[in-house]
Formats: structure tokens, C-alpha cells, sequence
């Protein structure tokens, strides 16, 4: 597969950095990201990894705009409050870059859907906005053997994580073992929150799967990276991997999907 | 005195305050203190049988205490640690 003209010049600051040149662009064009929630952190993430010219875009999401998504939801405008957020997303990805192809799928992801939506990617993009999903992902990407850039906010506060626990890297259960009960930890879209944070975080996002795609730099896959937008603090720790993680440690329990994913929604 | 780092979850309990200062010589210590400063902070850490809970972690500098030695992670002066509970939303 050789460049157009057209496309040479739309990545012409890509292909003059020795790190990616063409043959990185080319890896990019033909690399398959998924992205799981067209909101908050899905919005930047998807503009970037479009205007980058990553060749397979999938957008999962089940809901509607609202007018209240707008804040932070860059994918989407005021003339859009009404139509699917996937629809809406793919049509401003297009504008940007019609070079790329653009999947879209208007419901939410399910222990049931999952794996034939991981089957078709390469990389995964978790913008969610619950527990479930988060665990369900991160479960779902060990088991077919996905990178998962996993990024999260709330109020003044992101945090982001690469989930490689099929190549032996923790997975985001040995960070987090279980999901909270109901009450104790906020999860849901009423908890206010910064809207460029979710540019911030959504960004890092993008800048985390395009490295591991072009397989350069350091990557998060054992660390996790804590953003304070307040103090204006980035913070690094460790992630080990555990040993006793249900999931990727030496004696798991959790072996399949079919396990309860249900959280109620906490605030 | 240990600089501990407090989420925005459990800021209301500080009165909004993400950086406290508390005494002790380990993670235990600090925390009992603290809660003694900022009553409630010990509950939302910890389970009913006093493990911290599987969604919070604690950290001492840049280590997570679940693989040092868990609440009994000694402190020295100048170290700082942090606590980050899961956080979920992205929509
Ligand atoms: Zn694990």
C-alpha cells in the first residue's frame, strides 16, 4: 500500500519524524483502534486518532447527545442534540479525515458482544463510564489478547493506564482487584466533571495507542499515571502485576465472561 | 510529620483540603491519626474487617502498599503517601 500525494501531505509531520516516517504511517493506516464510548474521553481520543490517520476507527455507543454532553463531548455539536453520538462522531471524524474508515455501532458493550467486537481490532480504547464495562474490557482484552488504553475522570482528576496483561503486564484488576459497591465511590455521569480534563486525559489516551502502535517510547503498562488538574500535578506509580489477580495471576479464577458484571450505579 | 495525598472523593472529609499532614510511624498509624483529624476517612479506607478496601489503593511514594508490606508499611519523615481510589467516569 503507497501514500497518495494527498496523503503524503496530510502527514507530512509525521513522516518527517525518524520515529514514525512512512513505514510508521503506514503501520497507523493500517491499524484498527476501537473506541468504547463516543463522550467525554472517546471525543479527543477519536479526533486525534482520526487526524493521525489511524485507518480503522470503530465508535461503540449506545446513547443519544445531549445537550449536557456538550461541555466536554467534542465530537459533537449543538446541532447534533438528538442524534446518535455515533452517528454525530463519525460525522465529524469524516470531515476531518475522509482518507480513514469509520465503523459505527449504536449500542452498548456486553459480555455477549464483546469479543466479536475485540476479533476485529487491534487496539482498544476504554472511554466508558461505569465499572462494569471497565472490568468487563479488561477481562474481555486478556482473553483475546488486546492492548487496552485505559483512561478515567472524575471532577479534577484523571488517571490512565496500557492494560498489556497478555503479553505479562498487570491487568486492571491487579491494580484494582474488585469494582466498588454501590455508595462508596462516585461512577456516574451526574458526578460533575472538569470538561477539558477530558481532553487532557482522552488525549493521552490517543498519544498512548499510537505509540503502541508504532511501537516506540515508554508505555503505562506498568504504571499508572494520576492527573491532578486542580494542583496541576502529574503523578507516575508502580503497577505490579499480582500474583493472586483473579484474573492473570498464577491460579485465576475468573476463566471466561460469564461472571456478574453488574455494578449499580454509585454516587 | 507524612504528607498525605487526598482524593476528590474523599475531600468533603478534609474539609476540601488534597494535601493533610499526619503523624505515625506506618501506613496504620497515619491513617488512625488522620482519622482522628478528619473522622470518617478510616471508614471509607477500610472494610469491616479492617482490610483496605479492593478498589482503593494506598501508596507510599510511588509503591502501592498491597505489594510492600500493607498498612504495616513503615513511614519515614519526608515520605509522602497517596491514596487513589478507582475512578470510572469517561462519558
Ligand atoms: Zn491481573
Amino acid at each position: 500500500m503507497s501514500f497518495t500525494d494527498a496523503q503524503i501531505q496530510r502527514y507530512s509531520r509525521h513522516i518527517i519524524l525518524p520515529e514514525v516516517g512512512g513505514k510508521g504511517q503506514q503501520k497507523l493506516s493500517r491499524a484498527k483502534a476501537l473506541i468504547i464510548g463516543a463522550g467525554g474521553l472517546g471525543s479527543p481520543a477519536g479526533l486525534y486518532l482520526a487526524a493521525t490517520g489511524v485507518g480503522t476507527l470503530g465508535l461503540v455507543d449506545g446513547d443519544v447527545v445531549d445537550l449536557s454532553n456538550l461541555q466536554r463531548q467534542i465530537l459533537h455539536t449543538t446541532a447534533s442534540v438528538g442524534a446518535s453520538k455515533v452517528e454525530s462522531g463519525r460525522r465529524m471524524l469524516a470531515a476531518l479525515n475522509p482518507e480513514i474508515t469509520i465503523k459505527t455501532y449504536q449500542e452498548n458493550i456486553t459480555a455477549a458482544n464483546i469479543l466479536m467486537f475485540l476479533a476485529e481490532y487491534d487496539i482498544i480504547l476504554d472511554g466508558s463510564d461505569n465499572f462494569s464495562t471497565r472490568f468487563l474490557l479488561n477481562d474481555a482484552c486478556y482473553f483475546a489478547k488486546r492492548t487496552l488504553i485505559s483512561g478515567s475522570i472524575f471532577r479534577f482528576e484523571g488517571q490512565l493506564a496500557t492494560i498489556k496483561a497478555h503479553e505479562g503486564y498487570p491487568c486492571y484488576r491487579c491494580l484494582y482487584p474488585e469494582p466498588p459497591p454501590a455508595g462508596l465511590v462516585p461512577n456516574c455521569q451526574e458526578a460533575g466533571v472538569l470538561g477539558v480534563l477530558a481532553g487532557t486525559i482522552g488525549v493521552l489516551q490517543a498519544a498512548e495507542a499510537i505509540k503502541e502502535i508504532l511501537g516506540i517510547g515508554e508505555t503505562l503498562a506498568d504504571r499508572l499515571l494520576i492527573y491532578d488538574a486542580l494542583e496541576m500535578k502529574f503523578r507516575k506509580v508502580t503497577r505490579p502485576k499480582d500474583p493472586r489477580c483473579h484474573l492473570c495471576g498464577t491460579h485465576p479464577t475468573i476463566t471466561d465472561l460469564s461472571g456478574d458484571y453488574t455494578v449499580s450505579c454509585a454516587l | 510529620m507524612i504528607k498525605v495525598r487526598i482524593p476528590t472523593p474523599l475531600r468533603p472529609l478534609t474539609r476540601g483540603q488534597g494535601e493533610v499532614e499526619a503523624k505515625g510511624a506506618s501506613v496504620a498509624e497515619v491513617i488512625a491519626n488522620l482519622d482522628s483529624i478528619h473522622p470518617g476517612l478510616k471508614q471509607r479506607l477500610y472494610d469491616e474487617t479492617g482490610e483496605l478496601r479492593r478498589f482503593v489503593n494506598i501508596y507510599v511514594n510511588e509503591e502501592d502498599i498491597r505489594f510492600l508490606k500493607g498498612k504495616e508499611t513503615a513511614l519515614k519523615e519526608g515520605d509522602e503517601v497517596s491514596i487513589v481510589p478507582a475512578i470510572a467516569g469517561g462519558r
